[in-house]
């Protein structure tokens, strides 16, 4: 049995459905790549696999049980990266990852590695509005590298990156997936991500 | 409960640090309040009846003036999704945000709210009445206002819904405050009604957590 797998979605944004009979199943280290066109659901369905949209049909199950009975639980083993990244203006760069961690209940000794990790290191007094939008996303990307989330849910991850990020970002997700963790990311670029399995949605019009 | 200390320092943080948005409450609370002599005269015995009413007034708009702040900054910048995909249960979420909004507005007003009594020549026996029903008031204020906050959320025009939405809540507030007040002035019991506003404090603070974190749930699907 898979340990993460959804059956039959469907997704209503306001009145258009956005997504429908999407199916999926993913073992501990497997990679989920959504393909598809702009406007095909792709970050609908990322935002369902979080719990953050209910499903207007099917089901998510991890480890057998539907996570709409315990949410709060399915909402502690994953990480979610959107297309914004979750940065305060106001804040430096170590008051932004300290208080995900503290949130989030990590010891707070994982910040800095983190952000050296992301190679942002140099950057951590510098306030959130310095930062320009590849080093925002590095630092969105570093919210992953805290803590050891079983899943983690990547709407275009690489997007504002440059060559070093792209290789970052696939280490980040290469190590996850040794730990037994599983990744979902959308890309319309091919990453360098091993043998991911592939989703391709068709682009929808009802 | 880490998750909510976290949250409420984080906002703190936020509010001292864009110290002009707490300090455009009090003062629009001062100011707003200054200009009723001008428009009343400056009759003291007319000003002292008007004074506790005005300052509650001012209070309950300069709370409404800074609420579009306290869900909407997170919901621009993405983090209002991370705050909702943690462990922590929205209803502590919805109570950490109502709580901070206290401590950057309800609270530097009942500071500033002795300054505004003396310049509407409020008795100085009104004074402590005048602070009771302030700290009675104005965590109402910021718990109601943190649930139209959350229901107005995304939507077009939000300030101007988030005020029709509020401002009818907050008129028991007004009346409860105002009365124990000028009840206590004019040398009757004032404990009556200030009991019913502490009674309606511990309702909003068990009942709009819930509300609020249901209304944040569907504002982000």
């Amino acid at each position: 049995m898979a340990l993460f797998e959804g059956e039959d979605l469907a997704c209503r944004r306001g009145e258009a459905l956005v997504l429908e009979g999407v199916s999926f199943a993913l073992d501990p280290g497997d990679a989920l790549w959504l393909e598809g066109p702009n406007g095909s659901g792709k970050s609908s369905l990322l935002r369902l696999m979080a719990g953050l949209l209910r499903p207007e049909s099917g089901v998510l199950r991890w480890d057998g049980a539907a996570i709409a009975v315990d949410r709060e639980a399915h909402r502690a083993r994953l990480r979610h990266l959107g297309h914004l990244d979750a940065v305060k203006a106001q804040l430096s760069v170590t008051e932004n990852l300290s208080f995900w961690a503290e949130y989030w209940g990590i010891a707070g000794d994982v910040v800095a590695p983190a952000l050296a990790r992301l190679g942002i290191g140099h950057l951590a007094g510098s306030p959130g509005r310095q930062l320009s939008a590849g080093q925002r996303r590095r630092l969105g990307l570093a919210r992953l590298a805290l803590g050891s989330a079983a899943l983690w849910l990547l709407d275009e991850p690489a997007a504002a990156l440059d060559t070093d990020g792209t290789a970052l970002l696939a280490a980040l997700i290469s190590d996850c997936r040794a730990r037994g963790g599983i990744v979902v990311y959308s890309s319309h670029e091919t990453l360098p991500v091993e043998r991911p399995h592939r989703l391709r949605l068709a682009p929808f019009t009802s | 409960m880490n998750g909510f200390l976290a949250l409420l320092r984080r906002d703190l943080r936020l509010g001292l640090r864009q110290g002009v948005d707490a300090l455009v409450v009090v003062l629009f609370f001062l100011v707003a309040g200054a200009l009723f002599p001008f428009a009343v005269g400056p009759a003291p015995d007319l000003l002292a009846r008007l004074a506790g009413g005005v300052a509650l007034t001012m209070a309950a708009l300069a709370a409404l003036l800074s609420l579009d702040r306290l869900y909407q900054p997170d919901l621009d910048d993405g983090s209002l999704d991370q705050i909702l995909l943690s462990p922590l249960p929205l209803e502590l979420v919805a109570l950490a945000k109502a709580a901070a909004h206290w401590l950057l507005t309800g609270l530097p007003l009942m500071i500033a709210a002795p300054l505004l009594a003396l310049m509407l020549r409020l008795p100085a026996e009104g004074q402590m009445p005048l602070l009771l029903s302030l700290a009675l008031s104005t965590p109402i204020l910021s718990l109601l206002g943190g649930l139209g906050a959350a229901l107005t959320l995304g939507a077009r025009r939000s300030g101007v819904l988030l005020t029709f939405l509020v401002l009818p809540l907050y008129i028991p507030v007004l009346i409860l405050g105002a009365a124990g007040l000028e009840a206590s002035l004019s040398g009757t019991e004032g404990t009556p009604p200030w009991l019913i506003l502490a009674g309606l404090d511990v309702a909003a603070l068990a009942l709009t957590p819930w509300a609020t974190a249901a209304a944040l749930r569907e504002a982000n699907g």
